[in-house]
């Protein structure tokens, strides 16, 4: 059984400038995860909390592109807003994230993401994410 | 009295702070403070995008410009550099930035308890009054708890 992977063109060019990989994919959601690096560093040896929420929000749209591209849905994503709680320190390790979506409205999704390191059941930080999906070509 | 140490000053300790890690690799840099606020700006540049056919900035580096700023605004209002950890952060996106235009992102500290601080801010393109982004937050002092150093 082979699930279908997203490309990694479809990710953003913030993204990619973050070293953000798409790295399995976990009962049909993609599993993203970024190594350590100058570039995610806050306080030295920890991760910034910016680049831990960049890779959550990230995780959040790669489910819900599949998820509409599955249904053959077409829509401008834009954020609506995003709560990030941060739950331990993010350490020099690989760190992942996955997200569920709650709630696929006909405007609006309600999507949760989680991000680890080495243990799943201790994340480092969630967030809750609403995105409105916009008709293809309409200004809001 | 001891020698107090020098007041935390948020346009001087932007100019290392901003040059390593993350906040370098986005291009963060110091615009402006006062007594319990602080102002950084964030470049418009092609590789900090969420959408490129429109050139519209990803939001990822705008929660980074309020979280950098969150953390300077709290050092500014209490004066000194105290190890703080985010607990959390909520982004309001009002409408996206536009094309080419760098992000201002203005956080104050409202509100100091012993142990936690509470902050609120907006970023905007131009217009402090039409905002592209608003945030609140909370961070924790973790001084006290090694644990989390």
């Amino acid at each position: 059984m082979s699930e279908p992977q997203p490309s990694p063109g479809t990710l953003t060019a913030y993204a990619q400038s973050l070293g953000i990989v798409f790295h399995s994919v976990e009962d049909g959601a993609p599993v993203l995860s970024f190594e350590f690096s100058g570039d995610v560093e806050g306080r030295p040896g920890h991760l910034h909390g910016g680049a831990t929420s960049g890779l959550l929000e990230t995780a959040g749209y790669a489910l819900l592109r599949n998820e509409l591209a599955r249904l053959e849905r077409t829509h401008r994503l834009k954020p609506i807003n995003i709560t990030v709680q941060f739950l331990n320190a993010g350490k020099q390790r690989t760190t992942y994230a996955k997200a569920r979506i709650t709630k696929l409205g006909r405007r609006n999704a309600n999507i949760s993401v989680e991000a680890w390191q080495d243990d799943r059941d201790r994340p480092i930080a969630t967030a809750i994410m609403n995105i409105l999906m916009a008709e293809q070509d309409s200004p809001a | 009295m001891s020698a107090s140490p020098a007041k935390f000053d948020p346009s001087r300790a932007a100019k290392f702070m901003l040059k390593h890690g993350h906040s370098a690799k986005i291009g963060l840099s110091y615009h402006a403070h006062g007594a319990d606020w602080v102002e950084l700006e964030l470049p418009w540049r092609d590789d900090l995008v969420g959408e490129v056919e429109r050139g519209i900035l990803a939001s990822g580096p705008i929660i980074s410009l309020l979280d950098m700023a969150s953390g300077l605004s709290i050092w500014t209002a209490t004066g000194e550099f105290i190890a703080i950890a985010t607990l959390d952060l909520r982004v309001d996106y009002q409408r996206p930035a536009r094309k080419g235009a760098a992000l201002i992102g203005h956080v104050e500290c409202y509100r100091l308890t012993k142990s936690a601080a509470f902050v609120r801010g907006f970023a905007h393109d131009g217009d402090p009054s039409d905002t592209v982004a608003t945030m609140s937050g909370t961070f924790m002092s973790i001084k006290q708890d090694p644990r989390n150093v």
